[in-house]
Order: C-alpha cells, then structure tokens, then sequence
C-alpha cells in the first residue's frame, strides 16, 4: 500500500450547467486520514464540487480519483453503473436534509445497505448497526422511524448508516446547516470523533470555528474557483486574498 | 315504485352486474399490465422509448374512449383483427386505463422527494434496487390511491362496450325497458348495481391503503 498515493484527487474538474460554469477547473489532493474543509458564499459552487466526487453530478472535465481508481471511468451503460456503484460503496455521503429512509426503522436504515450490498446476514448487520448507533449516541433507537427522531439524532443516524459501508472517505454537505442551534454541537461531536480516528474527510460548511477544530486543510472556494487554500491558520486566520477576507468578515460578523 | 318489478327485474340486473364486474376487473388487470410497461418505459435510459410512452399517452388521452372501441371492434377485422364485443371491450378499456393509471403511478414516483434517491445512489445501490427497495415502497400508497380512482373510473366506462353488443349492466337495463316500459325503476337498479361495484372497489383500495401503517411515512 502506497502512501504517497491520495485518497481523492481531483484534476481540473469543470461543470456547467448549459452554459453555466459553476466549477472552473479544481484540483484538490486529499491525503489518507485528512480532513479537508471546503468554505464560500453561496452559489459558489461547494455543494458541486462534493457531490461530483462520488458522482451525484457528471462532471464536464477532469479527472476524479479514489484511491488510485478513476471515478469517472469513461464507460458506458451497465459497466458504468456497476463501476460507479462500487465506488460509491466506498465513499459516505451525509446531506444537509438528513435523507433517511422513512419508510424503515433506525436499524433498517443502517442495515439495508450492508445486507443488500455486501452480503451481510442479518445478524451482522444488526450487530453492525447497533456498534454505530452506540458510536453516536443513539443506542436503544433502533426500533424507531425517523420521524421519532429529533433532526439533530436524524443526522447521527444518517452518519451510522453511511459508516455501515465502512467507506474509505466521508463527504458532509452542510451536515448541521438544517439543525437547531442547540442541535449541532451532538453532530459536531460525532464529527470530530471520526477525525479522532482517522477518517478521510470531505467537509462543506459553513461553520467557521468547526473547520478551524477539525481541518488538516481548508479550501476557500468563489466563483466556481478556489480563490485561497492552506491549514487554517493560514486561510482562517491570515488569509493574504481580498475575497477570503471579505467573506470571513461577514462570516464571523454574524 | 312497483315493488313487483323491481323483484322480477333484480336477477337480471344482478346477472349483468356480473358482466360489469367482469369487465371491470379483466380491463384492470390488463390496465396494470400496461401502465407498469408504459412507466418502465417513461423511466428508461433509451430516449426512444420514454418517448413512444409519452405519445402513446398523449394519444390514448387525446381520443374518446368510444372512437377507440369503434376502432378496434369495427375497424379491426380490416386488419384481420376479428374480436367478440367483450374482448374488443377488455382490450380497448385495458390498454385506454392503463395510459392513465401510468400518470398516476409516475406522478406517485415523482413524489418522492430526490434526496430518498440520491441517498440510496450514494450507498451505491444501482438504479432498479433503489426503485424496489426505497422509491416504491413510498409512492405506494399514493399509487394505490390512484389506481383506485381509475379502476372506478374504468368501473364506469364499462358502460361504453354496450355500443358493441355486451350485455353488461347498461345494455342490459335497455332491454328490460324495452319490455317492461318502466324506465325509471329500470335505470334506478342499475345505478344502484353500478354504486354497489363501486362501493366493493372503494373497500378493497381502502384495505390495501390501510396495510401502509402511516407512522411510517415521513411528516410533510
Ligand atoms: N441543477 C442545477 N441546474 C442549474 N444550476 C445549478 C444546479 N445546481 C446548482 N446550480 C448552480 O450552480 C451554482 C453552484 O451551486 P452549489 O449548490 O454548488 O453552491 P454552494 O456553494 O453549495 O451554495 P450553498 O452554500 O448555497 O449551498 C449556483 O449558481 C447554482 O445556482
Ligand atoms: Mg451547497
């Protein structure tokens, strides 16, 4: 095994939307076990960049590697989606409207993935199913629907259910953006728990004072560009561009 | 109302309610049939064949139910298509419900919200799993719903096929004016007859609605 190899690499990555450009060429390198956070005003085009790393958007250009496997193969039909669903077994993704199946069970949400996907007897899954709901906090909730649960424990469970997969790398878009401010301090918590362990982590936010805590590395994105990047005493604390200032002034105003 | 008639015309009625029902069920199952292979096409990837399934729909929709009996019972023998008044009835109604219990059953689809999809794409289920096991279960009872409403649409329809000789519950009412000269006690049955089918097709939509327990569905 390779060390010098990347988890995610991206190779300038272009999107538009018709003729919308909302990514203008973006190479990032994510390192096993790093936590990468990615911050910009809205629209700027965070939400694209994440979701085209495990492929919820097709890209228009570049290049999206996961440990040392193309993502965006140029294959087709079938041979894609069998490509691309096994890539996406290997990369959580957490939603900033939680998504979790409301027509299953906290546990059934946890489990299905792994039973259905990788085989797992039904057992293993709820034994699966149960360390992770113990890992955030949320033991002796199995049995419930998620729409017993508070959005706060809604999140947790979402993050159980994509760690079910046992991914190499999780992506959060805006994880606590939809919570009750008294609410994202428990997810928040999870977070960093994961970052205590390890985890390759890709993290949209806009939670300064989170990314500061928890980033090996922070990306200012404006325009479909990355305007500044660096460790987040660099970014976050010193930034050298008049755009990153600009936002970080209006975002640590309020 | 003469209580006498009504109990000399009763089994005749009863007997062609059976018709109505027959029709009823046998263009509704081939309604399903149709409008499961009309929406697997709306969803497909080949753009050729989520087109022929909008103009089929477009088309079915844009025509009386009537013209398209007459095509086929009448017009069809020109095509070597020799069919008796109930399977030209069954086969015009089945594939004519089937158009619209197909916008019923995509519109149920449609309904569910995109992130249900995008969450089950991101575990890495292809696009028939995440359909079975996270998008269907959740347009179901909405589905049911609707294929309800059309089958008592359709329950209703059956009436047409009388223009081609079955003797269902409306052709058969004809008949017995003919010969009783009581139009009123006649048709009156017979709407009773039509209420009484209808009423079985609401109980049985209500009994599988009731199956979905509602604690499970999301809050809007
Ligand atoms: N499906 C789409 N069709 C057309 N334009 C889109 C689509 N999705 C996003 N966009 C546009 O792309 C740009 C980038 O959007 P994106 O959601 O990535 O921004 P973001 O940085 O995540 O913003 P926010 O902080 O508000 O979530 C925006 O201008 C948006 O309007
Ligand atoms: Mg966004």
């Amino acid at each position: 095994m390779s060390t010098q190899r990347p988890m995610v690499e991206l190779r300038n990555i272009r999107k538009s939307y018709g003729t919308l450009e909302v990514l203008k060429g973006i190479d990032l390198s994510v390192e096993r076990g790093r936590i990468v956070s990615i911050i910009g005003p809205s629209g700027s085009g965070k939400s694209t960049l994440l979701r085209s790393v495990n492929m919820l958007e097709e890209v228009s250009a570049g290049e999206i590697w996961l440990d040392g496997t193309q993502v965006n193969q140029p294959l087709s039909g079938r041979a894609f989606e069998r490509h691309i669903n096994g890539i996406r077994q290997a990369m959580g993704m957490v939603f900033q409207q939680f998504n979790l199946f409301p027509h299953l069970t906290v546990h059934q949400n946890i489990m299905i993935g792994p039973m259905r996907l990788k085989g797992l007897s039904k057992d293993a899954a709820r034994q699966r199913a149960d360390e992770l709901l113990a890992k955030v906090g949320l033991t002796g909730k199995g049995g419930s629907y998620p729409n017993r649960l508070s959005g706060g424990q809604k999140q947790r469970v979402a993050i159980a259910r994509a760690l079910a997969m046992q991914p190499k790398v999780m992506l959060f878009d805006e994880a606590t953006s939809a919570l009750d401010p008294e609410l994202v301090d428990e997810v928040n918590l999870v977070m960093k728990q994961l970052a205590g362990e390890h985890m390759t982590m890709l993290i949209v936010t806009h939670e300064m004072r989170f990314a500061a805590e928890v980033s090996d590395h922070v990306l200012f994105m404006d325009g479909g560009v990355v305007v500044e990047q660096g460790t987040p005493d660099r970014v976050l604390a010193n930034p050298t561009e008049d755009r990153t200032r600009a936002f970080l002034r209006k975002h640590l105003s309020n | 109302m003469d209580l006498e008639l009504l109990a000399r015309i009763a089994p005749f009625i009863a007997e062609a309610a059976l018709v109505t029902l027959e029709l009823t069920v046998v263009s509704a199952v081939i309604g399903l049939v149709v409008s499961a292979l009309v929406v697997l096409a709306r969803f497909s990837r080949l753009a050729p064949l989520r087109w022929a399934a909008v103009a089929y729909v477009s088309v079915i929709r844009g025509t009386p139910l009537l013209v398209q009996l007459f095509l086929v019972f009448f017009g069809g023998p020109q095509l070597g298509l020799d069919l008796s008044p109930f399977t030209a009835g069954v086969l015009t109604m089945g594939f004519n419900i089937g158009a619209y219990m197909s916008e019923g059953i995509r519109g149920a689809i449609l309904s569910v919200e995109r992130g249900q999809s995008e969450a089950a794409r991101s575990l890495g289920f292809g696009r028939l799993d995440t359909m079975r096991y996270f998008i269907l279960p959740q347009a179901a009872p909405l589905m049911v719903r609707s294929l309800g409403v059309n089958t008592i649409i359709l329950s209703k329809g059956t009436a047409l096929v009388s223009t081609v000789g079955v003797v269902e519950l409306t052709y058969s009412a004809q008949r017995l004016v003919t010969s009783t000269y009581k139009p009123f006690e006649v048709f009156a049955m017979a709407g009773a007859a039509y209420i009484l089918i209808i009423g079985i097709i609401s109980l049985i939509v209500r009994m599988v609605e009731a199956s979905f327990d509602p604690s499970r569905r999301a809050p809007a």
